[in-house]
């Protein structure tokens, strides 16, 4: 009864979607609020009634009820209790239906906090949504229902067992806070465009919810690439494949769309630019979304392919990209441009920073479409792999990162090159350091790694300048530093800290591309076979048993020098409901570098063979994406505060100031 | 996934052998240029894998084949042509630099290009035109007065 319940608040949360898709139009053009006002409470019940029907299929996986087909086809009595739930979303349908409700979140949130939005700016934003949302319960009901029932079944055919994992639990509803999330900047670029002007209401609300979605993005993202490392069993933790492309598209066009949100914000430049960053970055996002569903491009990732259904999402995806584009093209000449500045200022760098991450993010795109084009076309097969990815993304983001210190250095307007320069002498010279001890002495023989590892040590030291000189400028005290540097504006901090991250982020990169070793061995109980500076002793096999898997684990012990210091388990599953066998890698960490064991081929004598990798610092990869994330959370969290500031002192200022310019 | 067609079983079956254990070089010997070899060559079976990450039968064949040929002395780009010749140029991951691949590989050169000439354009014309500010409105000041007033800290970037 419940899931038909969900299924009949599905239809009514598309039904008031379809109302908000023209009424708040509609009253825009008569200049009539109170009607306008009615799109407030549609966007509060669709999400209401969204939240129901999810909520009606997540208490079906709770009862493994498989009279439901989706429950049926992608779940197990007894997986565990965790599983079930995340299960839901493990699916096309169900992650479609968690998608659908995000979108209802990001539309609501736009209703609830719009309150001070100009009221036309207001409808357009909405009505924008709500062809976005009716588009996807349309969707979801003709092609994708999850709701649909059968006779009883009794059991299901469990969850694919790579997706049984806490990874997913929480992956995927991150990266789709991501993706929608910049459904809004879209819905505000499509509001200017229909309205012929970008009111200053429109800059300081693109930026904050630009950079939301960027930090559910880029915890998405980090987490699915930590998620594909321990869980596919190779050690690999960027595949440049189709599905990591999809996300990191939006990824790219959307860090450069929070740069130059930065730039219209404060200097009201490169306004129309901005309006069609945020077109382009959602409309990545739905690409994304598109390539994974469709089976068009074979990645590792994919768990749900049907080529009609990305037939749908393509018509979408055109319409949706295709007709905002040509808005584009007709309005944007109405668009006044902005600011002046000189090319040496902190709008300059900015520019820089926008134009290689695009071409970035053009590069990554065509690498990715190039094979099924040219399939299209030719009806020849190619492929564009890792190798390709490596050697053309690295140039252009390599000169990046060497020119990300001197942005913040910069003034806006125009800046002091020799100056920023100065300022950074300090990095530079950690920078040299690194590489002459590591490229002499560490690791001799060869320069490019060591070489990067400074550009890490550059960016890493270069980001904390402006806040390290700010706060020392007054005198040396610690505590008058420490004072100092809390009374520093939050956004350079969160400046620092992101910037801080991307080095980090570097920094793990090259010493795991370079100095990883790979070790295969086949060992009898007893055996030691040394990796770097630790001996790993096989001990024996045993057997396991899971709730829906068998499986065996080997028991090694892990010793640095006479200490045992861990004892590593790596182990093979095999679920017999899908007939499907999984690797688990055992991973040991010993401060930033990992010891990543996978378990080969089990033989009837108690031997083993074993592949085992020593990757130095990788765990740095991820630590970088935690310190961008908590930089941008940061930037957020100060924002609030000063908008409370702001409409509370709003209650006593005149009013209609809104509408003054 | 739906199992329901042929395609998808086979899918399904491809990447439970690709993805689901992973690869165990067949000799210990520590060959790095077999290795950077291996990275360049797709496990074709495989849903999006290298031959030296993946563990299919086929990644394997592929495997011994390269070692044969390197062993017999082969360079790295006679053992490609060899590959392509018997599995088409699906196999190379890095593709080749020829006519029907230029646009993909000077593809940066062009977005930096194309966008760095744009941006060139669009500031010369900009500063061409400049024309002093307007002057503000009795509104607008008013409103400066007003956040003066208020005196937030909200000026960084």
């Amino acid at each position: 009864m419940t899931v038909e319940l969900g299924h009949v608040a599905l239809i009514i949360a598309c039904a008031l979607a379809l109302y908000q898709s023209v009424v708040p139009i509609f009253a825009a053009s008569r200049g009539d609020v109170r009607l306008a006002a009615t799109a407030d409470w549609t966007s509060t019940g669709i999400l209401v009634f969204t939240g129901l029907s999810f909520a009606s299929l997540v208490y079906a996986y709770a009862l493994s009820d498989f009279s439901v087909i989706n429950v049926w086809q992608n779940s197990h009595s007894q997986m565990p209790y965790l599983y079930k739930l995340t299960g839901t979303w493990g699916n096309h349908e169900g992650s479609m239906l968690l998608w659908v409700l995000i979108l209802a979140l990001f539309a609501a949130a736009v209703a609830v906090f719009g309150g001070n939005l100009p009221f036309r700016l207001k409808a357009y934003v909405l009505a924008v949504q709500g062809w976005l949302l009716s588009t996807f319960f349309l969707f979801i009901l003709l092609t994708s229902n999850p709701f649909l029932r059968q006779p009883p079944a009794p059991e299901g055919r469990d969850l694919n067992p790579i997706l049984q994992d806490i990874g997913l639990a929480i992956h995927p509803p991150m990266l789709y806070l991501g993706y929608v999330g910049f459904s809004i900047t879209f819905a505000f670029a499509v509001a200017a465009l229909l309205e012929g002007k970008i009111e200053p209401a429109w800059a300081r609300w693109v930026r904050p919810w630009a950079l939301a979605a960027w930090v559910f993005l880029t915890a998405g993202i980090s987490m699915g690439s930590y998620w594909a490392y321990y869980e596919l069993g190779w050690g690999g933790w960027w595949f440049w494949d189709p599905v990591e492309n999809a996300s990191f598209l939006p990824w790219l066009t959307g860090t450069a769309l929070l740069h130059s949100a930065l730039v219209m914000e404060r200097r009201d430049a490169m306004k129309i630019w901005t309006v069609l960053l945020a077109i382009l970055t959602f409309g990545l996002s739905l690409l994304g979304t598109f390539l994974v569903r469709s089976g068009v491009l074979t990645s590792v990732h994919s768990f749900a392919s049907d080529p009609q259904r990305g037939l749908f999402i393509l018509a979408i995806l055109v319409a949706f990209v295709g007709g905002a584009l040509l808005l584009f093209a007709w309005r944007s000449p109405r668009l006044q441009i902005g600011g002046m500045f000189a090319p040496i200022s902190r709008e300059g760098a900015l520019v820089v920073n926008n134009l290689l991450l695009c071409a970035a993010a053009g590069t990554v795109l065509l690498g990715t479409l190039y094979p099924v084009v040219y399939e299209a076309v030719t009806g020849g097969k190619i492929s564009v792999g890792p190798p390709f990815f490596n050697l053309t993304f690295s140039p252009l983001m390599l000169p990046l990162i060497f020119l990300v210190p001197f942005g913040p250095l910069l003034a806006w307007k125009k800046g002091d090159l020799n100056g920023a320069a100065q300022r950074l002498g300090f990095a530079l010279l950690a920078a040299l350091l690194v590489i002459v001890l590591v490229g002499g002495f560490v690791k001799p023989g060869n320069w490019l790694a060591p070489l990067v590892m400074g550009l890490a040590v550059w960016l890493m030291v270069g980001a904390f300048a402006e806040v390290w000189q700010r706060s020392t400028a007054g005198g040396s005290g610690a505590s008058l530093i420490l004072r100092r540097a809390s009374g520093l504006p939050r956004s350079m901090w969160s400046t620092a800290l992101a910037h801080f991250g991307v080095g980090v982020t570097l920094m793990g990169i090259v010493c795991v591309t370079a100095y990883e070793t790979e070790t295969v061995a086949v060992m009898k109980p007893g055996d030691v076979v040394q990796v770097n500076r630790y001996a790993l002793r096989f001990e024996s096999v045993e057997k396991v048993d899971g709730p829906n898997f068998t499986g065996e684990k080997a028991v090694l012990t892990v010793l640095d020098g006479d200490r045992n210091v861990a004892t590593a388990l790596p182990s093979k599953r095999f679920y017999p409901a899908r007939q499907m066998p999984t690797s688990e890698a055992a991973i040991e960490t010993f401060v930033f570098s990992q010891l990543y064991i996978a378990l080969g081929e089990v033989r009837p004598d108690g031997s083993v063979s074993l592949r085992i990798w020593w990757k130095p610092q990788v765990v740095l990869i991820w630590l970088g994406s935690i310190f961008m994330v908590v930089g941008g959370a940061f930037s957020l969290s100060k924002r609030r505060a000063s908008v409370r500031a702001k409409s509370r002192s709003a209650a006593v200022a005149p009013q209609g100031a809104e509408h003054a310019t | 996934m739906r199992l329901d067609t042929p395609l998808a079983m086979f899918a399904a079956l491809a990447m439970m052998l690709c993805t689901a254990l992973p690869a165990f070089a067949q000799s210990a010997a520590d060959d790095e240029r077999a290795k950077a070899l291996f990275g360049e060559l797709r496990c074709v079976v495989c849903q999006n894998q290298s031959i030296l990450d993946s563990d299919a039968d086929v990644a394997r064949d592929l495997r011994s084949i390269v070692r044969e040929q390197l062993d017999a002395g082969r360079t790295d780009d006679e053992i490609k042509t060899f590959l392509v010749d018997r599995y088409g140029e699906f196999i190379l991951l890095k593709p080749v630099f020829s006519a029907h691949t230029l646009l993909l590989w000077i593809a940066p050169l062009l977005f930096i290009g194309v966008g760095g000439f744009l941006v060139l354009r669009v500031l010369a014309r900009r500063s061409s035109t400049e024309q002093p500010a307007a002057a503000l409105s009795a509104e607008e000041e008013q409103r400066i007065a007003v956040l003066l007033q208020r005196g937030d800290g909200d000026h960084a970037s």
